[in-house]
């Protein structure tokens, strides 16, 4: 158990490094990062005193120190817009792209496991077959096309839902419909075929030998089975969330990181990107450490291995 | 009584058959049949689309401005209507459809490449290079995609080029996760054993040995990948930061027809109906690859009576 | 007569799938009796575990169809009975375990949760239940019960698990144990347990058996009554030694003409041709690593421990053991694909592990290999010309390319195989074809020597009685030798010259076959030689008595 943990997290540990390592040596690919971070019509002399102060004249080794230092101690620079710290920013952002990232997951899953299960208990049949070709289709067709089509028929044709802001629920509903669809395409195609496998798997038949109840047999053998596998996609689709996030915040504006991110983008605000990315990146590394203990809880072997 | 089953396949009839056995299980399966034909037609409109349509489609026209969908009065051409400038929405579409198949295309492709080349090297040297390679992919795996493309595309400029580029970076892990566990498996199968025990050389177990049979899953996974790289690609254009005017690509019309979407809502509609029926064209064709590629599964496609 | 435990009669089961039709039984009979084993024999595809299926409700439907029949159970027919009735009856009155003991335990169930659901499954209150179920696990010879009670059964060994899955069958004193092929995946020591637990339990409980299997001394061992299968048919039944010793029906003649261990040893011609393959003093430990940085911790495995042994030309030498024993280690070893630690390979008297690399491929040459899996030693993607090319593509000097066709149609003919199948892919033969296909890529290169590595394990008795025929015509004919590794103790016993047996990487014991079988020194060999089944040493017996 405690090996697996180890070696798990410590991958993760290195993902996250080799991220910061990343986005440090993108910001200095184009030059001085303080190109990056200035608003674009600063005087010479003032880039110079920028630079000389962040030490952006130095050896790249003794900047990239320097960026530890400065990240450990979460100092991620000063927004262009407002001068706020960086940080702030992203950190009042965060818990809205949580909760909509949680209840559009919370969504998928119920979903996918239901409609998967069934589907699974009769392979090839209707049911089956609808649901395999909706799963198909939600996991194919773009999220900032559906979220243009949900404006175009509910707020403009039937005006019964609002299309901007987070003031009342029914504020939340667009966005997160355009965050689940897809990972609810793709889980539910996840939980139909690990489920089938599951299904007819040996140890199934054994549980039927045994003359164990079927309703135990689905949910308590071949159920918990299946799981295995969706935790791992879901974690996946969990990460990828900040995806959908930034095209739906940014269809609703909605005040999450997403939004943020492309915000900043449009100012050219290099130091609140990078905070944006460095906490999404540790928001993934606490997820993916949570989905390895959901994993050995599931699965004994991985907890002797 | 499988070896009766194939008995009539002759030397020199082999080959024809094939393509004809090929055929055959792809009409067998109607929907793959359709997404088959549905992504034929989508890349011949890609290659030959701009040059066939009628002059002027593609300029302005006033009097076209926003011209609704379905109204046959200017021609064919306008049959889904026109954009704000007066440009028929289909002929837009077909040279919307030549950069978006061409970046998606040139993306999976050099994904493909690099990460089966690294795939290989990872699965069949293994030792400390082959971790070190893994660890470089998951480290560029778990990190979102989009949110990946979206910094290094606003660090660097978002030309045609450069997007590929972030595409398939993004995407190499993938293939060369699969092509490693692929070789991992096939390298301790007997055959390839066998061929070691004979003396053959590696670059004989690669290329002869485990590479044929990795390639349908490479193959089946490259299809699925058209679809993913399609929908980030569309995404990046739709955010503003994928190709810019004056290239178009399907995702680049939805974003730009959003502020008529009150008074025109096929300016977006079109391009993301484009873009939807690609994407589940190429994967119910991965599926169908699926089931083709495994021996175990290919029976259920062939002729009937046969066995 | 009086009315039987169970009964089957005029059962018929058929299989859609697309398209086609399969009969996978057909009017299929049998009746078992209270306390009594009854054995169905069969080799694979005949159908054998399909009416036992049906006995447990186990048959999809569909793709499966009931055509015809009845299944007697307690007095009713228990065939399509609802589902809650059929959930009273598994598992507490009629229970069955399976071959593959890792698949048909839950993996993320503990063993004591998996005994104790077969009682809550049938009303036994959770608390006694557990009681029973710790007390069951020591039943069936699992020490320390209460311990192992809350382990996984990826924690177990394959005999191990087999016992916990009888724990859970009998957990509720059923009438009728259905055990399908409940020992074809383990050693022979391993078998001799398990067979002595299930007869040890009927004798206490006085179940009847049914007992699953293609192996004919299996079936004589614990079976009263055998139902002989093939195609979907019952062609005899009747009581077992009756059946063994005066087979009426044509099949059960061929099946019992081919199996091994009637033929008597062979006659081991006095003089030795020239000594071929010496292996001297070889070894290979393997350290054990642990944590990331896999360092060393100093424990060795000791895979293979000073092993020597020779080969003349025309012998025929059989290397028999256990998983674990070393034996594919050594395999790997002489085929050049592990380094070995110590020790010398001698061809001819000349050095195999040398540095300089187109001496060794001369010398590699010399030495072929037929491995187990026929379905995995041919690469699914070449046709059979190529494979049977390929090693003359890899040793480029022995035949020019013009050639090839011929001598691909040659050696097919050899191993009985047409001329016309060098167009065809692997998929298209049967597993025994398959091995033909191998054999003569072996032979392309016109070795000295073959290694046999499991060759004939995976194939049904009678295949394995033709491949055995070819290996020794193809032997007279080319003056082969032959390395020939195997489990199987009546195949060696038929085929091998001298025979070595290896335990824990080391050679325990070696001679001339006979008297590795009838005078066993060592008490590993003398062990494996009594867990056989009593009928393959009868049939030993019988031999030596008609001499």
């Amino acid at each position: 158990m405690g090996r697996y943990f180890r070696q798990r997290t410590l991958q993760s540990a290195l993902s996250l490094f080799g991220l910061i390592v990343l986005v440090f040596f993108l910001a200095r690919l184009t030059g001085n990062p303080a190109d990056l971070l200035l608003p674009v019509d600063t005087p010479q002399s003032v880039r110079d005193e920028f630079s000389a102060r962040h030490g952006f004249d130095q050896p790249m080794i003794v900047q990239f120190g320097r960026y530890l230092i400065e990240l450990t101690q979460l100092d991620m620079g000063y927004s262009l817009r407002d001068g706020h710290p960086a940080l702030d920013h992203v950190l009042a952002a965060f818990p809205t792209t949580l909760l909509l990232s949680f209840w559009a997951m919370l969504i998928s899953l119920t979903i996918a496991i239901v409609t998967g299960s069934i589907a699974a208990w009769r392979p090839g049949g209707l049911f089956d077959r609808i649901a395999s070709l909706i799963s198909l289709a939600g996991a194919s067709v773009p999220n900032f096309w559906i979220a243009i089509v949900g404006v175009l028929i509910f707020a403009v044709w039937y005006r019964v839902l609002p299309t901007s802001g987070t003031g009342t629920p029914l504020h939340w509903v667009l966005p997160v419909a355009v965050l689940f669809i897809r990972p609810c395409g793709v889980l539910t195609q996840v939980v139909r075929s690990s489920m089938i496998a599951a299904l007819s798997a040996p140890y199934t038949k054994t549980a039927r030998a045994r003359g164990v109840r079927t309703r135990t047999v689905i949910f308590g053998h071949a159920l918990r089975n299946a799981m295995l596998p969706v935790v791992t996609v879901a974690g996946d689709q969990a990460a990828g969330m900040i995806n959908g996030a930034v095209i739906a915040e940014t269809i609703f504006g909605f005040p999450g990181v997403g939004r943020l991110l492309i915000d900043s983008i449009m100012f050219r605000d290099f130091a609140v990107i990078q905070a944006a990315v460095m906490v999404t990146a540790i928001a993934i590394f606490f997820l993916n450490i949570g989905i390895d203990i959901i994993y050995a809880i599931l699965d004994p072997r991985v907890r002797h291995g | 009584m499988t070896d009766v089953a194939h008995a009539g396949m002759g030397d020199a009839r082999a080959a024809l058959s094939r393509t004809a056995d090929v055929f055959l299980m792809l009409w067998r399966d109607k929907f793959a049949f359709v997404s088959a034909a549905f992504l034929l037609f989508v890349i011949y409109v890609a290659i030959f689309g701009p040059s066939i349509l009628p002059d002027g489609a593609l300029t302005m026209n006033l009097r076209a401005r926003n011209a609704p969908p379905f109204d046959l009065e200017r021609g064919w051409v306008y049959i889904l209507g026109a954009d704000n400038l007066g440009r028929s929405l289909l002929a837009r579409l077909a040279v919307g459809a030549r950069y978006t198949l061409l970046i998606a295309g040139s993306a999976v492709l050099i994904a493909l490449v690099i990460g089966t080349f690294f795939g290989l090297i990872a699965g069949y040297r293994g030792g400390r290079i082959g971790t070190i390679i893994l660890q470089l992919a998951d480290i560029v795996m778990s990190f979102p995609s989009l949110l990946l493309a979206l910094i290094v595309l606003f660090v660097l400029s978002p030309q045609v080029s450069n997007v590929v580029l972030v595409l398939a970076f993004s995407r190499v892990p993938v293939y060369l996760r699969t092509c490693r566990a692929e070789v991992l498996e096939i390298r301790e199968r007997q055959f390839v054993v066998a061929a070691k025990a004979l003396g053959a050389s590696h670059a004989r177990m690669v290329f002869l040995h485990i590479l044929p049979n990795a390639l349908p899953t490479l193959m089946t996974l490259a299809t699925l990948e058209f679809a993913a790289v399609m929908l980030s690609e569309s995404s990046l254009s739709f955010l503003g930061l994928g190709v810019q005017a004056p290239a178009v690509t399907w995702g680049l019309m939805v974003s730009d027809g959003r502020g008529y979407l009150a008074t025109a809502w096929w300016l977006s509609f079109w391009p993301g109906v484009a873009i939807s029926l690609t994407a589940i064209s190429a994967n119910l064709l991965a599926n169908w690859l699926r089931t083709v590629l495994d021996p175990g599964q290919r029976w259920r496609l062939e002729k009937r009576g046969e066995s | 007569m009086t009315q039987s435990l169970l009964e089957v009669s005029d059962l018929s089961v058929r299989f859609h799938s697309r398209g086609t039709i399969v009969d996978a039984v057909k009017n299929v009979s049998w009746r078992l009796d209270r306390g009594e084993t009854l054995a169905i024999l069969g080799e694979s595809g005949s159908g054998k575990s399909v009416s036992a299926a049906a006995v447990m409700g186990l048959i999809d439907i569909p793709p499966g169809e009931i055509v015809s029949g009845r299944i007697i159970f307690g007095g009713e027919n228990i065939l399509n009975l609802p589902l809650a009735a059929r959930e009273e009856i598994n598992g507490k009155r009629i229970a069955m375990i399976f071959q593959d003991t890792l698949a048909a335990l839950n993996p993320v169930y503990t063993v004591g949760h998996q005994i104790t659901e077969s009682m809550t499954a049938h009303g036994v209150e959770r608390g006694e239940a557990k009681r029973r179920a710790v007390g069951l696990i020591n039943r069936v010879g699992i020490a320390e019960p209460e311990r192992r009670f809350n382990d996984y059964p990826h924690q177990f060994s394959g005999g191990q698990r087999q016992r916990i899955m009888i724990a859970a069958a009998i957990a509720m004193e059923p009438d009728v144990l259905i055990a399908d092929e409940p020992t074809s995946a383990l050693d022979v020591t391993v078998q001799a347990g398990i067979l002595k637990l299930l007869k040890k339990l009927q004798a206490e409980n006085g179940m009847g058996i049914l007992m699953i299997t293609h192996d004919i001394g299996v079936a004589s061992e614990v079976a009263d009554k055998v139902a002989v299968m093939s195609q979907g048919e019952v062609v005899e039944q009747g009581d077992i030694r009756s059946v063994l010793d005066a087979p009426r029906h044509p099949y059960t003649q061929r099946l019992l003409e081919a199996v091994p261990g009637r033929r008597g040893y062979l006659q081991t011609g006095a003089t030795a041709g020239d000594l071929l393959l010496e292996v001297k003093g070889l070894s290979k430990f393997y350290d054990l690593t642990s944590g990331l940085l896999k360092t060393a911790t100093g424990r060795k495995i000791r895979a293979l421990d000073d092993v020597s042994l020779s080969l003349s030309k025309g012998e025929v030498l059989g290397i028999v053991g256990e998983s674990g024993s070393g034996k594919s280690t050594l395999v790997n070893a002489l085929l050049g694909l592990i380094e070995p630690t110590a020790g010398e390979v001698l061809f001819r008297g000349q050095s195999m592990l040398l540095e300089d690399q187109t001496a060794m491929r001369a010398l590699r040459r010399r030495i072929q290999v037929v491995f187990q899996d026929p379905t995995a030693s041919l690469n699914p993607r070449m046709s059979v010309a190529r494979i049977i090319s390929e090693p003359w593509a890899i040793h480029d000097s022995v035949l020019p390319r013009g050639q090839w066709p011929g001598r691909v149609a040659e050696l097919l003919e050899q191993v009985g195989l047409s001329p016309d199948h060098a167009a065809r892919y692997p998929h298209q033969f049967s597993g025994g074809q398959r091995q033909r296909i191998a054999i003569a890529r072996a032979l392309a290169l016109q070795p000295e020597v073959i290694i046999c590595d499991e060759a004939v394990s995976a194939l049904d008795v009678s295949i394995q009685a033709q491949i055995i025929e070819l290996l020794k015509d193809l032997k007279r004919q080319h003056g082969l030798s032959y390395l020939f590794i195997a489990h199987d103790l009546p195949v060696v016993r038929d085929f091998a010259d001298r025979t070595i047996v290896m335990q824990s990487g080391q050679v325990v014991e070696s001679g001339r076959t006979q008297d590795v079988f009838e005078r066993p020194q060592h008490p590993y060999t003398q062990n494996l030689l009594a867990s056989r089944p009593k009928e393959e040493r009868h049939r030993g017996r019988a031999l030596e008595t008609l001499k």
